[in-house]
C-alpha cells in the first residue's frame, strides 16, 4: 500500500485546503487559551460597534466581541463535528465490512438499515431527535453521527466488496484464513483512502449541518457562542448591521471550502486512477 | 463520482449558506410600496401567532382573543382603547349598593351572525356556561362568584353574586366572558358566530384568518370592509412582510432593533404603548435552594434591568419592582429596593450557604423578549456564581412541564393578564408561593369596593411580594405596531386581549 510520491505530485488543492483546516484548527485550539475578550461577555452599552483597533471583527446585538465568539464558535462547530464523524466512523465502517464479509442477509440487513436512516434528510432527523428529546450538542452529534454512519457503511462496503473480489483475497482465503483475519489485514487497509476521502466530506457537511440546527436554537446553546445562532442573531439585524451575518457566514463557508478542497485533493492523491498519468 | 458530487453539494452548500443574509440585505428594500392606502376597505393586519381555535371562552391563547375581541365577539361590557369600561351588548348596568346584584340592559337589535337574536336567554346562556362544570373556560375563576342569572325580560339581565367581587365588571369585559349562542356555542372553535360589527369569513391554517364586515350590525358599522390577521412569528420575516407591504399594520412588533429604521421612514408610523405584561424571571419557590429568601434576594441584586431594558426591548420598556403595571392606579414604585449590586448578591449567596454559587436551568419559552432576556439574565447570573443552563423550548412543552407541571427551576415569562396579581394567592400557581398573609390581603380585597381603601391594599400586596422576592420582576413588555402611516385608529396601549379594529380606517 505504501507509495512514495514526490511533495509537487501533492495536488495545489490539497495545499489549498490542508492550509484553511489548519488555519480553523489553530483558532479553535488557540480559543481555549486566549481569545481578545472572554465570548461571553455581554456590554450593551457597546453593541453593534463596527471592526476597530479594540474589537477586530466588531461587536454583536449583546456588545459581545464577534472574533472572539468566531474563535469559541469554531471549536464548538469542530468539537461537534469531529464526534459526529467519529460517531459515523466507529459505527459504519464496522458495519460495512461485515456487510461485505457476510454477504446474503447480512449485507442485506445493512443495505435497509442504511436506506431507513436515508429516507430522512439528516437535518429533519436532527430536528426529530431534538424535538423529541431536547435541544443541545449531543442530540445534534447522535443524529448527525447517524447519518454519517449509513453513508460510511454503504461507502466501505462497496469499496470493500471490490477489495473481496481481488486475486490476493481469493489467495489468502485458499491459504485458510479466516473472514475476519482477510477483512482486518486485507481487506480494511484497501479501503482506508476511500474512508478517508469520505470522512473529509462528511465533517464539511457535518460543519453546514451543525451551523444549520444552531440557527434554528436546536444546536449548541447560548450562552456558549455557535456559528450557526450567530448567523441567527445577524438575521433583523440585516438593515443596520449587514456584517454581523458576514463574519459567521465567511467562517462557515471557509470551513467547508477547506474541508472539501482537501477530500477533493486526498481522493486525487491516494487512488491512482484519478492521478493524472504523467506522473506515474 | 458520488463523491465529487458531494463535494459540490457541500461547497454549494457553504456559499449559499454565506450568500443567504447578503441577498436579504439587498433583496427585500424595494417593493410594491406605491401607492398604497388610497380608497382601500380592506386591512391587513400581522400578529406573531396564531390561534389554536377561535372560541375565546374555550382557551388561554392570548392570540383567540386578539382575533375575536369586539371584531366578532361581543362582551357585556366593553373595554376602550383607554381601558375603562364602556357600554357593549349591555347598553347600561346598575349595581345594587350592597355589590351583590347586577342589573344589565341589552342591547334590544343586538343579532348573532346566523340571525339568532342576542338576548337575555343567550346571555344567562353564555354566563351558565362559563361557570359550569363541564366549563372549558380559560379565566372560569371570574365567574365564580356568580351564585344566580335570571332573565326579567327578554333584554334584561340580573346576575346575582353570593360575595362581591370588586373586579367583576371587568372581568366581564375580557374576552373570556364573550356571549355566544345556545345555537352555534359548540360550533365556535372553527367557525365562530358572534354579535360583532365583522363575521368569520375564512381560516387558511398556518396563514391568516379574514373576517368580513356584517352588514346586519346594529351598531355603528366599520370602515373597513374586509379584514385579515396574517401570523408571521419570524422577527426577519415580519420586517420584510411590513417593507413589502404584505401587511398594513403589525401589532406586537418584536423585533425592536428594527425600529428605528421604521421610524426614519414616512410611509410608516410606530407606536410604542403599553400591555398588562408583567415579564418575570419565575423562579419556582418551593425548590431548593430557591425556597431561601436570600437566594431570591440575591437573584435580585445580580439582574441588571436597566442594561436588560437596552439589549432586549432596545430602551422601549419600563422596568418593575414588583407584580403591577405602572400606568394602573394602585402602583407603588418598588425598582429601587433591589439595586444592581453584584457583591450584595454573592454575600447573600455565601449567607446562604452558596459561596460558589450553584448549577441550575433556565427554561425559555419562544418569544424573542424571554429567549434574548434569558441570554443576557444567564450571564448575570453567571457573574455572581449561579450557572443556569439555558433550556431553549416550544410553547407547547413549557406550558405543559413549566406551568402545568411546575417541574421548572428558573423561566423567564410575560404575565399579560390585566390586574393579575391575585395569582400569588392560589395555591396551585406555577411560582409555588404560598403566604397566607398574601391570601388575607386578596381576601380584604375582593369584598372592597372602596376605591381608596382597594390602593392601599394592592400597595400591600406590591411590596409583600417585592420583600420575599418571590420572582425576579423584570419590565413591562411594551406594545409596539409598526403601521402603514395613512392608517388611522388602532389601538396604542392594550389594556386588554384585543386588537379592536372597529374604530380603524384609512385616511
Amino acid at each position: 500500500m505504501t507509495r512514495r510520491i514526490p511533495v509537487s505530485a501533492v495536488p495545489a488543492a490539497v495545499w489549498a485546503g490542508a492550509a484553511l483546516v489548519g488555519l480553523l484548527l489553530a483558532v479553535a485550539l488557540l480559543s481555549l487559551v486566549w481569545t481578545p475578550y472572554p465570548a461571553e461577555q455581554v456590554r450593551v452599552v457597546a453593541r453593534l460597534r463596527p471592526p476597530s483597533a479594540a474589537h477586530w471583527l466588531g461587536t454583536d446585538h449583546f456588545g459581545r466581541d464577534v472574533a472572539s465568539m468566531l474563535m469559541v464558535g469554531a471549536r464548538n462547530s469542530l468539537a461537534v463535528a469531529a464526534a459526529a464523524v467519529g460517531l459515523g466512523l466507529g459505527l459504519g465502517v464496522p458495519l460495512g465490512l461485515a456487510a461485505a464479509a457476510l454477504g446474503r442477509w447480512g449485507d442485506e440487513l445493512v443495505a435497509r438499515l442504511g436506506d431507513l436512516v436515508f429516507a430522512f434528510p439528516a437535518v429533519l432527523s436532527a430536528i426529530l431527535l431534538t424535538a423529541a428529546l431536547g435541544a443541545g450538542a449531543v442530540n445534534v452529534v447522535v443524529a448527525l453521527g447517524l447519518f454519517n454512519a449509513a453513508v460510511l457503511a454503504r461507502v466501505t462496503r462497496g469499496a470493500a466488496l471490490a477489495v473481496w473480489r481481488r486475486e490476493f483475497v481469493r489467495a489468502a482465503l485458499a491459504l485458510g484464513r479466516g473472514p475476519l483475519s482477510v477483512t482486518l489485514v486485507h481487506v480494511l487497509p484497501n479501503t482506508l483512502g476511500v474512508v478517508v476521502v469520505q470522512t473529509t466530506v462528511l465533517f464539511a457537511v457535518a460543519i453546514v449541518n451543525e451551523a444549520a440546527l444552531s440557527y434554528l436554537g436546536l444546536g449548541i446553546q447560548p450562552p456558549s457562542p455557535s456559528w450557526g445562532k450567530m448567523l441567527g442573531d445577524a438575521q433583523t439585524h440585516l438593515f443596520n448591521a449587514p456584517l454581523q451575518a458576514v463574519f459567521p457566514g465567511l467562517a462557515i463557508a471557509l470551513s467547508v471550502l477547506g474541508l472539501t478542497l482537501l477530500g477533493d485533493g486526498l481522493r486525487d492523491w491516494l487512488d491512482p486512477r484519478h492521478r493524472s498519468s504523467g506522473l506515474l | 463520482m458520488m463523491q465529487t458530487r458531494a463535494r459540490r453539494l457541500a461547497v454549494a452548500a457553504g456559499m449559499a449558506l454565506m450568500a443567504v443574509p447578503l441577498m436579504i440585505a439587498t433583496g427585500t428594500t424595494g417593493g410594491p410600496t406605491a401607492a398604497w392606502g388610497q380608497g382601500r376597505s380592506d386591512l391587513v393586519i400581522g400578529m406573531p401567532l396564531e390561534p389554536p381555535h377561535l372560541d375565546p371562552t374555550a382557551g388561554a391563547a392570548a392570540a383567540i382573543k386578539e382575533v375575536t375581541y369586539a371584531n366578532l365577539f361581543e362582551t357585556l361590557v366593553r373595554i376602550d382603547a383607554s381601558g375603562a369600561m364602556v357600554p357593549g351588548l349591555a347598553q347600561s348596568w346598575t349595581v345594587s349598593a350592597d355589590g351583590l346584584s347586577y342589573r344589565f340592559a341589552l342591547r334590544p337589535g343586538a343579532r348573532f351572525h346566523d340571525g339568532a337574536p342576542c338576548d337575555a336567554a343567550a346571555v344567562k346562556f353564555s354566563l351558565d356556561r362559563a361557570r359550569g362544570a363541564e366549563s372549558v373556560n380559560a379565566q372560569k375563576g371570574y365567574f365564580a362568584a356568580i351564585a344566580a342569572v335570571e332573565t326579567p325580560d327578554p333584554h334584561s339581565v340580573v346576575v346575582t353574586l353570593s360575595r362581591p367581587d370588586g373586579l367583576f365588571l371587568f372581568h366581564l369585559g375580557a374576552g373570556d366572558a364573550a356571549i355566544v349562542s345556545p345555537a352555534s356555542a359548540a360550533g365556535n372553535k372553527q367557525k365562530p358566530v358572534g354579535t360583532g360589527p365583522f363575521k368569520f369569513d375564512r381560516w387558511v391554517a398556518g396563514d391568516r384568518v379574514v373576517l368580513a364586515r356584517n352588514p346586519e350590525y346594529d351598531g355603528a358599522k366599520p370602515a373597513l370592509e374586509r379584514v385579515s390577521f396574517r401570523f408571521i412569528s419570524d422577527a426577519a420575516a415580519q420586517i420584510a412582510a411590513l417593507k413589502a407591504g404584505d401587511v398594513d399594520a403589525f401589532l406586537q412588533f418584536n423585533a425592536f432593533e428594527a425600529l428605528p429604521e421604521f421610524r426614519n421612514d414616512p410611509k410608516f408610523t410606530v407606536t410604542v404603548g403599553t400591555t398588562e405584561g408583567e415579564t418575570l424571571l419565575s423562579i419556582n419557590n418551593a425548590r431548593k435552594p430557591f425556597d431561601d429568601v436570600r437566594v431570591r434576594r440575591a437573584l435580585a441584586h445580580a439582574i441588571d434591568r436597566k442594561t436588560l431594558i437596552d439589549g432586549v426591548l432596545y430602551g422601549n420598556g419600563v422596568a418593575i419592582g414588583s407584580h403591577f403595571p405602572p400606568h394602573r392606579d394602585g402602583y407603588v414604585d418598588l425598582t429601587g429596593l433591589y439595586p444592581y449590586d453584584p457583591a450584595k448578591a454573592k454575600a447573600l449567596l455565601a449567607e446562604a450557604g452558596y459561596p460558589n454559587g450553584f448549577d441550575t436551568t433556565l427554561r425559555l419559552p419562544p418569544p424573542p423578549y424571554a429567549r434574548r432576556s434569558g441570554e443576557l439574565i444567564a450571564a448575570m447570573l453567571a457573574e455572581v456564581g449561579v450557572r443556569a443552563a439555558v433550556e431553549p423550548v416550544e410553547w407547547a412543552a413549557w406550558l405543559e412541564k413549566t406551568f402545568k407541571g411546575k417541574d421548572f427551576d428558573l423561566t423567564v415569562i410575560a404575565h399579560t393578564e390585566p390586574l393579575d396579581i391575585d395569582v400569588y394567592a392560589r395555591d396551585s400557581y406555577y411560582f409555588n408561593y404560598r403566604n397566607p398573609a398574601f391570601v388575607r390581603l386578596e381576601e380584604e380585597l375582593n369584598r372592597t369596593q372602596d376605591a381608596g381603601r382597594r390602593k392601599a391594599l394592592y400597595g400591600q400586596q406590591q411590596r409583600m411580594l417585592a420583600e420575599d422576592a418571590v420572582n425576579g420582576f423584570l419590565f413591562m413588555l411594551p406594545f409596539v405596531t409598526v403601521q402603514n402611516a395613512k392608517l388611522s385608529g388602532l389601538w396604542v396601549n392594550r389594556p386588554v386581549q384585543a386588537n379592536d379594529l372597529t374604530g380603524v380606517a384609512w385616511k
